[in-house]
């Protein structure tokens, strides 16, 4: 075993290990927690395929801001596992069945990606890189890029124009 | 081989890192000596004088008292997360120092040693990603206090960081707009025969101070403890070390953004701009000392310049704080950038 696939069992081990703790956990707020350690886990793979910029940019937007806000929601919520009410046995069974459901799909779905492995391009590692990233999307993808840019711009100016009404 | 390491530089990047940790923490240290000492001379008064000469030993007293008082863990807290929070709270002060360049390349025992402890090619969203974390040591403390004053600090805080992160973001957008490059490392290189970031970003640099002292939570910025609305803010319910550690990262966190600020906008280890030191036909060595030497000047000016705004311009009310980050900072910041790429276009 290398240092790469030593770093690679650990950080999958880590990402397992965080999302059944995140759902098993009765507490919210440790919930969120975990996810926070799913993330890490997972931005770590994503530094050992050597896609920097993926990793970075998936801690600032989702540990840094999304989870910011469901820990913003549920601390101001102040759940605890002793006040939350007691789910329905039939609602339990249900979500099991849709839970499953999902696996079975997603595992469904995986058994294929062995012919998948073989056709990605390959740049010699450089892939993930800024440099790379940046020709890609500004030269093939520049259309959907753009106008994705301006839709989350416009969401940013409507939400500060809705933040204005009240004065 | 199990471990194809090269040790001799894992052994070096130890070594600065273990520097790097205790120069941040010694600054940090001085920095609220030095702190006092600017509020007393802003205030007319003496100031700290009794622990040593001109009161230099008042930090380590102060450290000492932190440590000998009682722990207290209140029983309604949160008992694990109670001791996280001051944990991440350091945690992600001391961090950022990574991707710092704090000098040029040095030689010693045959090796090239670069006084930068990771030249990551992101260097610059890593700084912006660990800013987005430093939130979650104030939160988890606060929520864990169990203390509804606390509670109440710490959202202030996230709802104060988050707000001046997106202003911070968008200067940072134009500032990549002239270097071209995120590592840090570069952008230091390029300021180092040219122009100051400074000069080509006025706005920008504006825009990114203000955001640094909101991100700090310095005054006029510092309604997360608000003494006279919240008691002492999300820190409330905090004694001894564990408080120590709050107020220690609030410093830390000073010194780490005024490098940063330093390395983006003033040359980083550049000592004069618009000239080409190696001119000066030093060596090496010496050269990256005396660059070290320049970048803490240049960090020492902004923490003075922190230091002088908190003693000077009273605390913000909230909505007045929130005014300024959503209908301000953030509608000048998409300008400038527009501005800046219009401007980048034509001179292209």
């Amino acid at each position: 075993m290398n240092i790469t696939e030593i770093l690679f069992w650990f950080l999958s081990v880590l990402a397992l290990i965080g999302a059944l703790m995140m759902v098993t956990n009765k507490n919210p707020v440790y919930s969120v927690l975990w996810l926070i350690v799913v993330f890490f886990a997972i931005s770590g793979h994503y530094i050992l395929l050597n896609a920097q910029f993926l990793a970075i940019v998936n801690i600032i937007v989702y540990a840094g801001a999304i989870m910011v806000l469901f820990l913003f929601v549920i601390m101001l919520m102040n759940m605890n596992a002793d006040n939350e009410p007691q789910k329905n046995k039939w609602l339990q069974l249900a979500g099991a069945v849709a839970g499953g459901s999902l696996l079975l799909v997603i595992v469904a779905a995986l058994r294929k990606s062995e012919t998948l492995a073989g056709q990605h391009t390959d740049a010699g590692g450089t892939t993930g890189l800024i440099h790379n990233l940046g020709q890609v999307l500004f030269k093939d993808f520049v259309l959907p890029f753009e106008i994705s840019s301006i839709l989350f711009l416009s969401a940013m100016v409507g939400a500060v124009v809705i933040g204005k009404k009240g004065d | 081989m199990l471990l194809a390491i090269d040790w001799a530089l894992l052994l070096e990047k130890f070594i600065l890192i273990a520097l790097v940790v205790t120069v941040s923490m010694v600054v940090a240290m001085y920095a609220t000596w030095g702190e006092r000492k600017i509020a007393a001379v802003i205030q007319d008064r003496y100031g700290p004088n009794r622990a040593g000469p001109l009161g230099l030993f008042q930090p380590l007293a102060d450290g000492l008292k932190l440590f000998m008082k009682e722990e207290i863990i209140p029983n309604a807290s949160n008992k694990i997360l109670f001791i996280l929070g001051p944990s991440l709270a350091m945690l992600t002060a001391l961090i950022t120092s990574a991707v710092i360049p704090w000098g040029d390349k040095m030689e010693a025992f045959g090796r090239t040693i670069s006084l930068q402890i990771a030249d990551i090619n992101i260097g610059i969203l890593y700084v912006f990603g660990v800013v987005s974390l430093g939130v979650y040591g104030i939160m988890i403390g606060a929520w864990a206090s169990n203390n509804k004053f606390s509670l109440m600090g710490g959202l202030r805080a996230a709802s104060q960081i988050i707000s001046y992160e997106l202003a911070m973001g968008i200067v940072l957008i134009a500032l990549l707009m002239t270097t071209g490059t995120l590592s840090l490392g570069e952008i230091v290189k390029q300021q180092q025969e040219g122009w100051w970031n400074v000069i080509k970003q006025p706005v920008g640099f504006v825009v990114f101070l203000i955001c640094a002292f909101a991100e700090c939570n310095r005054t006029p910025f510092d309604l997360a403890e608000a003494e006279n609305e919240l008691i002492g803010g999300y820190h409330s319910e905090f004694s001894s070390m564990k408080l120590g550690f709050y107020l220690f990262a609030e410093y830390i966190n000073m010194f780490i953004s005024s490098a940063v600020m330093a390395t983006l906008y003033f040359g980083g280890y550049d000592i004069i701009p618009f000239y080409d030191e190696s001119a000066w036909g030093l060596s090496t060595n010496t050269m990256a000392v005396l660059g070290l030497l320049a970048l803490f000047a240049k960090i020492f000016v902004l923490i003075f310049v922190f230091m002088w705004v908190r003693w000077t311009i009273p605390r913000f009310r909230y909505d007045q704080l929130m005014n300024l980050g959503w209908k301000s900072l953030i509608p000048i910041s998409l300008i400038w950038m527009l501005l800046t790429a219009v401007f980048m276009l034509l001179i292209k």
